[in-house]
């Protein structure tokens, strides 16, 4: 704790984040690496201070009702770690659980190295920027994108490619992430490559889709919920840019192909697209 | 620029008046007056009943209005109307009325989004700049965030509006309508305590009430005075469950979906205001809940009072106008209505942030 000052500012600025975290973590003074709408996520370390981690700490939520707050609150940390430690079994690529509590809300997982496909993306839309100066039609733009920097414009498919193949997977083993957009998705550099350096920017399409935040996630089969999924994950690329929207059909593609099932999948896409309310009806 | 906005989307008919003095000035409203179509209790509105009412009120209210706000005819520069979303038949009266006050004063007309009018007249009220919207009535229940000249939703319903659940949920407890069932399911739910489990249905960035509308309903069969006592639902303490119970397990279970969602929508697009519009946005409770929210957030939370929230002519007028004065006005022969009109189809060229 800071000495005795002065005189107490007269209107402190009061602070962002102002919860107070659950034991044993109170007393560790933790940076908030985001504050998403369910959870404050810090980074610490586990067993050795140089090993990277993630807390994740679900604060009481002081607009819902004591009694509803603790039953979504253990009902979802509960399921949220179920759905870790059986895609862990199976081979999808998430992080690892270290450690939780449910009646105090947190879990620790493991730390992903790498950086959002939402980054990524932006990084894209913005070098397309670049190039946009005198005005053109984005789509156009991107099909120019193809042609001028075909290898780009190859690598960042792959990368598309991936990440159909990567919710194919997870959708495969019977898991419906719930939230899935493109803030969720990273992309772990490859192998042993993890150092820093100057050129890494050139690699930052390769390296394998890891799925992270499953708060929501749930473990069905249906494919009404994976097809939700996708449309979330579509609603997303579609907000980052209009050019992104080209990108998905990759996703979709290789989605497609993923597992046995996947195609009734996307024709049921086709249907949920649909149920927005009060659409323009055709016919 | 004065402009008169017509309004009658659902079972409410309003004409309002209103003054954008210049560009750099907040509007003043003249006159904003409204009468409710109220259905007997356990009934709704329906679309026939509700179109009569209106086709009989239209000219007293718009007489009534013009008098209230001392503005002659020919000061009026143009004619606002809801062109939709909405019912077909009342909608219906009201473009007509629209259409026949363009003829006969010879002004332009301006057919404008409820959706839109709901979110221009809220930020117009509380100064709230770019706020994400929860935009939550009998018909609608939608959260937005502006991008890009569009006002695009983050979240909806799947099935019906939230308003709608609560007033048919009144129907099934005989609430009566009057002066509107939100407003007395709320008063119940003040004087309840017991929270009854309900399902909790957030799917992504999207809400479904129909399945907790159906539960409750089931619920709410269990508690009638003609069941003997001995099996009547009861809490886990045993304590009998009342109707006033029911209307706080609903409100607080259906409420916390839709903060939910907002702050998820405010997470994803990185503002911290947050601006509740609609019918239900003049619901205590809520308004309550999102201000909370928005705190721990280390933002704000915006709500109008029932005079603009519930529907009103003004908030017609008001995005008419702003659309008006972008050069858009809608002909004659195009001043059609829709039952169908999403708010991410309007063209927000009155903004340019």
């Amino acid at each position: 704790m800071a000495s005795e000052s002065a005189d107490p500012l007269p209107h402190a600025p009061e602070s962002q984040y102002t919860h107070t975290l659950p034991l044993p973590f109170t007393n560790s003074d933790l940076a908030v690496l985001t504050q998403g709408a369910e959870a404050l996520v810090y980074r610490t370390t586990f067993l050795t201070p140089h090993t990277p981690c993630v807390l994740k700490y679900r604060p009481p939520k002081p607009y819902r009702h004591p009694i509803l707050d603790k039953r979504l609150t253990k009902a979802r940390l509960l399921a949220e770690a179920r759905v870790l430690v059986k895609c862990r079994r199976e081979g999808v690529k998430v992080p690892a659980v270290l450690g939780g509590d449910w009646e105090m809300g947190w879990l620790v997982l493991e730390w992903i190295e790498g950086r959002t496909v939402r980054k990524v993306l932006d990084e894209w839309v913005h070098r397309l920027g670049l190039r946009a100066r005198d005005g053109r039609d984005v789509v156009d733009l991107a099909d120019e994108v193809v042609q001028r920097d075909e290898g780009e414009m190859r690598r960042l498919l792959g990368l598309m490619g991936r990440v159909g193949r990567a919710v194919g997977r997870l959708h495969e083993v019977g898991v419906c992430h719930g939230d899935l957009t493109t803030s969720n998705l990273m992309v772990r550099p490859p192998g042993d490559l993890q150092e820093p350096g100057p050129e890494r920017t050139e690699d930052d399409l390769e390296g394998e889709i890891v799925l992270i935040d499953f708060g929501l996630a749930t473990q069905t089969i249906h494919e009404e919920d994976r097809a939700v999924d996708l449309y979330v994950l579509e609603r997303a690329f579609a907000a980052t840019h209009p050019a992104a929207e080209h990108l998905f059909q990759e996703v979709l593609r290789v989605y497609g192909e993923s597992f046995k099932g996947a195609k009734v999948v996307l024709k049921r896409l086709a249907d949920v697209r649909l149920r927005g309310r009060k659409r323009t009806m055709i016919g | 620029m004065i402009a008169i906005g017509l309004e009658g989307s659902a079972n409410k008919i309003g004409v309002g008046i209103i003054s954008h003095p210049s560009p750099n000035k907040p509007p003043v409203v003249l006159a904003n007056l409204r009468h409710t179509f109220i259905s007997p209790p356990g009934e709704g509105f329906l679309p026939k009943d509700t179109a009569i009412h209106h086709r009989a009120w239209v000219v007293r209210l718009i007489k009534q209005s013009v008098r209230q706000a001392g503005v002659k005819i020919k000061d009026i520069d143009v004619i606002c109307y809801t062109k939709g979303p909405g019912m077909g038949p009342p909608l219906q009266s009201v473009a007509l009325a629209a259409r026949t006050l363009s003829i006969l004063w010879n002004k332009p007309l301006v057919g404008v989004n409820h959706c839109v009018g709901h979110i221009e007249m809220g930020r117009a009220i509380t100064h709230a700049t770019n706020p994400v919207v929860l935009y939550v009535s009998g018909g609608n229940t939608q959260v937005i965030a502006y991008s890009q000249n569009r006002y695009r939703i983050f979240g909806e319903t799947m099935d019906i509006a939230i308003g709608n659940c609560i007033d048919r949920f009144a129907r099934t407890l005989m609430i009566p309508n009057d002066p509107f069932p939100g407003y007395n399911v709320e008063q119940y739910a003040k004087r309840g305590s017991i929270l009854v489990d309900l399902p909790y249905t957030v799917k992504g960035m999207d809400v479904s009430f129909s399945g907790i509308l159906a539960a409750a309903d089931l619920l709410a069969g269990q508690i009638g005075e003609d069941i003997p006592e001995k099996k009547r639902l009861r809490s886990e303490e045993g304590e009998l469950v009342t109707k006033e119970d029911l209307c706080f397990s609903l409100q607080e279970t259906i409420f916390a979906m839709l903060v939910e969602i907002t702050e998820r929508a405010m997470a994803h697009v990185g503002t911290a205001q947050v601006l509740v519009v609609g019918g239900v946005g003049s619901n205590e409770r809520l308004q309550e809940m999102m201000a909370l929210m928005a705190r721990d957030r280390g933002g704000s939370g915006f709500a109008t009072d029932e005079r603009f929230c519930i529907d009103n002519g003004i908030m017609i007028a008001h995005a008419g106008l702003l659309e008006y004065q972008t050069g858009v006005t809608t002909k004659l022969e195009d001043s059609t209505c829709t039952q169908r009109f999403r708010t991410d189809e309007v063209f927000v060229g009155w903004r340019d942030d």
